[in-house]
């Protein structure tokens, strides 16, 4: 062990209101983590609540529930709300959490900074969905109806909800910014000593790459969003063809954060995976370099392959064609991660523990969204796909059982790291196997259902498509409440789980359970050293 | 159309899942092509799901063996090693990356790249222009040649869409205006729109192309089957996204030619009326045919609207202002100029082109004299034509 201190003892941190201030002023990696997940937590209450009732509205042909404009909205603030208040916030919990305790640090590299990104997060998620407590009292139409996409010139026409949803992506975008700016800064600065780059672990590997990527792209969205404002109320006509504009410029430019923002929210999840899989294997991560280069490839590939989301806007045959291919390449840094996941498992000496079990349901099932993704790449077949329930299906693949299984394996991994208890296993099971098959219950059926030709985004359908769009309400109620299971084995695993040793894992490894288990205030305050 | 039943594709994913004896119910794949754009994609479609379907559970069946056989429960010893090691294991390492890559750039490749300049192919032997503009919440349809043009809207009524009586077969697809097209002609298909990005899509053509507004965006179609093809708008295009279906009868050409000759008489009759004096009966009795069809979905059919997007007629100042100023012309966002010429950056659209000088005189005349609005005065379709 190494003699390096960096923080002497001072009493200046010692500083430690209690109560609601506590949470307000805090600088701790550990309380902001808390505080990411805990918002993250709601947040995916608060999208879920929205999706039962669209789910609700489409469980049979006709409008019973909700007239169109409101379904509109729900749709769209649902995946606002998933993405930008679900699961980026979980991400960077997970980093606030264990970038320290991972990299032998203290705390992170700039904690009245990270404060303040975590508490722009509140704010923002209150002017995204303030517009549907106005319309409550008879102020504005209600939320953004463009879907999460604002694609103009919809999103030009809008209500007020349009102008509430862009200052609430400016100040999201805001937060990622300088949360990436942390962790990118913690990252180079504060690795313990001997830690080369390549000997860092994965999950910081995987969001470093996510932080460089979220600051490379979301300058962009902020751009876009800021134009369309100009458009709506300062007469530029950046996306209207009657003043020289393009309505396509808007989706070039939204999908060129778009795109890359899926692997910002997968790549710390594919981080992760080798950790788990490595200690429920009891064996080392296979191919660890492999993996960093595939992550670095896979977040540059990510900013070249925009344009596959808008085949079907007429864009000329060099552009399909190299889009296609393009795309079509991504697979291939993707195919050795999956390698890499399976060949960890292989010849291991394996047991099934619920962090286990989420890993393996998520290689299996983002399987399928990386196979799906594959053949929409094809400009042909894409045709059909495109705008269908066939798209809705993969991509929450993607970011259901890519996204959020993969935030579940972290929690259910790290929680008695956290909190020093081990949460229940039976409900962690029964929460597993509720949710695996709910979720497939759910998003098989959207498969058949774009397949068949129903479009995405509408409130009523043809009779054709009804017993399928049954089945899919069914499983998404389903899914919805067994969410409930999480919370509750989260909640109780806090009051009352047994207490845990530092390596609450039999086979897990890492600078993160070398510490007790909650880890003290300041983490590391002796750096180790990594031989 | 009644779809055949064919193998699914995607069923090996899961099996077991849905019980057999409904399987008639369901589909699973597209729809029967007739075009020759569908039938290559549902054949790429078939051979893609093979491919991703074998790459799914030869790779599943290796995890799913070792998760079996390298447990702890069994015994299994945990192994150490981190990475290939020697050539030999290089080399059983590079094969699956080496079947990727075929599959991604020549298996898959290959046809897609071919489909694609077959799906580009629509400036070569067109035998007919169809022109289509989308627009909140309708299509128009115009045959440029012919000089043919005219409106498409649902046809389902609002009473079936909010669960008052039972649900027709074509529930949702079905339009009053149906779109006509010979068989076994090669149609050159422009789009555009007049307000937000609308995308025209029938299933069975394989094709589906968004409609810009104030761009041209082109595709084709070679129908070769007669029969009714349904679709609909594909792209979120504000409250009635689901309510502007695709409906197309393809006919023998002969048919197609007749049924032509009829579209054109009508308009050449609907053009004469312009010229002669409506009374204000039959300026309203047309006016309130044409609210029906083309403004009831935003202002309701009591005027009330819907604000603040879609404000009420019932009082409305735009409505309840003089028809024409002292020179004769209607003043700027007078009611004539706001039905003619829509009002930028809302749903409020430019009904110009899309209606006659009959229709756009009974429905301004409609709208004066309806929902309370007691202007008494009225419009002639004469004048509506002057001011083109």
């Amino acid at each position: 062990m190494s003699t390096t201190t960096t923080h002497p003892a001072s009493d200046l941190h010692a500083y430690q209101p209690g109560g609601i201030m506590r949470w307000l002023t805090t600088t701790n990696h550990k309380d902001i983590g808390t505080l990411y997940l805990s918002f993250s937590l709601l947040m995916f209450f608060l999208g879920g609540a929205m999706i039962l009732a669209v789910r609700a509205e489409l469980f049979q042909p006709g409008l019973q529930l909700m007239q169109p404009e409101f379904f509109n909205q729900l749709i769209g603030i649902h995946a606002l709300v998933m993405i930008f208040g679900a699961l980026m916030p979980a991400a960077t919990g997970f980093a606030n959490w264990m970038l320290p305790l991972m990299l032998g640090a203290p705390d992170m590299a700039l904690p009245r900074l990270n404060n303040w990104s975590f508490w722009l997060l509140p704010p923002a998620a209150f002017l995204l969905t303030l517009p549907f407590g106005l319309a409550l009292f008879g102020i504005g139409d209600g939320a953004l109806a463009t879907g999460w996409t604002f694609y103009a010139p919809l999103s030009v026409q809008g209500g007020m909800g349009v102008d509430f949803a862009i200052f609430a992506v400016h100040i999201l975008g805001i937060s990622s910014i300088m949360g990436s700016i942390n962790i990118i800064v913690t990252i180079f600065n504060m690795r313990a000593p001997g830690m080369t780059l390549m000997k860092m672990p994965l999950f910081a590997w995987g969001w470093l790459i996510t932080a460089f990527m979220l600051i490379a792209t979301l300058p962009v969205l902020a751009g876009a969003v800021t134009m369309l404002l100009t458009d709506r109320h300062f007469g530029t006509h950046f996306f209207a063809a009657a003043g020289g504009g393009d309505p396509i410029l808007f989706q070039h430019l939204f999908w060129f954060f778009g795109h890359p923002e899926v692997y910002i929210l997968l790549l710390p999840v594919w981080g992760l995976m080798p950790h788990v899989l490595s200690t429920f294997s009891r064996k080392p991560a296979y191919g660890h370099n492999a993996q960093v280069y595939s992550f670095i490839v896979i977040g540059l590939l990510s900013v070249v392959v925009w344009a596959h989301h808008f085949f079907t806007a007429g864009l000329p045959v060099p552009a399909l064609i190299y889009f296609m291919f393009s795309t079509m390449a991504i697979s291939l840094p993707l195919a050795v991660l999956f390698f890499c996941w399976i060949a960890t498992m292989w010849k291991g000496a394996m047991s099934f523990e619920t962090p286990m079990l989420f890993a393996v349901g998520f290689i299996v099932l983002f399987g399928i969204a990386g196979l799906t993704g594959l053949i929409l790449a094809d400009v042909a077949a894409d045709a059909q796909y495109h705008h269908s329930y066939f798209v809705v299906a993969h991509f929450h693949y993607a970011l259901f059982a890519g996204g959020i299984m993969g935030v579940m394996t972290g929690v259910y991994y790290w929680l008695p790291k956290w909190t020093g208890h081990m949460y229940s296993e039976r409900l962690g099971k029964l929460h597993f196997w509720l949710t695996v098959v709910s979720f497939n219950l759910t998003f098989i059926p959207q498969f058949f259902l774009g397949l068949a030709g129903m479009p995405r985004r509408i409130p009523d359908y043809a009779l054709q498509f009804a017993e399928f769009n049954a089945i899919s309400t069914l499983g998404a109620f389903v899914l919805g409440f067994s969410q409930l299971l999480f919370a509750w084995n989260i909640w109780s695993c806090i009051r009352r789980g047994p207490r845990v040793e530092n390596r609450a894992w039999e086979g897990a490894t890492g600078l993160e359970w070398e510490l007790s288990s909650p880890p003290p205030h300041h983490s590391w305050e002796t750096q180790p050293v990594v031989k | 159309m009644k779809t055949v039943f064919r193998p699914p594709h995607l069923l090996p994913l899961l099996p077991g899942f849905l019980p057999c004896s409904v399987l008639a119910a369901y589909n699973f794949t597209f729809p029967e092509p007739v075009t020759p754009i569908a039938r290559e994609t549902l054949h790429i479609h078939n051979e893609f799901m093979l491919i991703i379907t074998t790459l799914f559970v030869v790779v599943f069946a290796i995890m799913i063996y070792s998760m079996i056989k390298h447990r702890k429960s069994v015994g299994h010893p945990a192994a150490r090693f981190t990475g290939p090691r020697g050539a030999l294991q290089w080399f059983w390492v590079a094969v699956p990356f080496a079947i990727l890559l075929f599959i991604d750039f020549v298996l898959m490749g290959i046809p897609a790249v071919q489909a694609i300049f077959s799906m580009e192919d629509t400036k070569t032997r067109a035998d007919l222009v169809l022109k289509v503009t989308g627009m909140q919440w309708k299509w128009q349809y115009e045959y440029p040649e012919a000089g043919v043009r005219f409106t498409s809207t649902l046809a389902t009524p609002r009473q079936q869409i909010a669960n008052g009586e039972a649900k027709g077969e074509h529930y949702l697809l079905e339009v009053d205006n149906p779109v006509v097209l010979p068989v076994g002609k090669k149609v050159r298909v422009l789009l555009t729109s007049l307000d937000v990005i609308h995308t025209w899509w029938v299933p069975q053509f394989g094709v589906k192309r968004d409609a810009i507004p104030g761009f041209l965006r082109e595709t084709w179609l070679l129908i070769e089957q007669p029969g009714i093809y349904r679709g609909q708008c594909a792209e979120l295009c504000g409250k009635d996204h689901g309510f502007m279906p695709v409906v197309v009868h393809a006919v023998p050409e002969a048919e197609y030619l007749a049924w032509l000759e009829t579209k054109k008489s009508a308009a050449k009759a609907a053009a004469g009326g312009a010229e002669r004096a409506w009374s204000k009966d039959e300026l309203l009795a047309a006016g309130k045919e044409v609210y029906a069809k083309q403004c009831v979905a935003c202002h309701q059919a009591n005027g009330q609207g819907l604000p603040p997007a879609f404000p009420p007629l019932a009082g409305s100042t735009v409505v309840n202002t003089p028809l024409f100023g002292m020179d004769g012309k209607p003043a700027h966002d007078s009611h004539v100029d706001r039905v003619m010429n829509g009002k930028a950056n809302t749903a409020m659209q430019a009904f110009r082109n899309t209606l006659s000088d009959v229709e756009l005189a009974a429905v301004i005349t409609y709208e004066r004299n309806s929902f309370g609005n007691t202007r008494g005065d009225m419009v002639q379709p004469a004048q509506i034509k002057a001011l083109r």
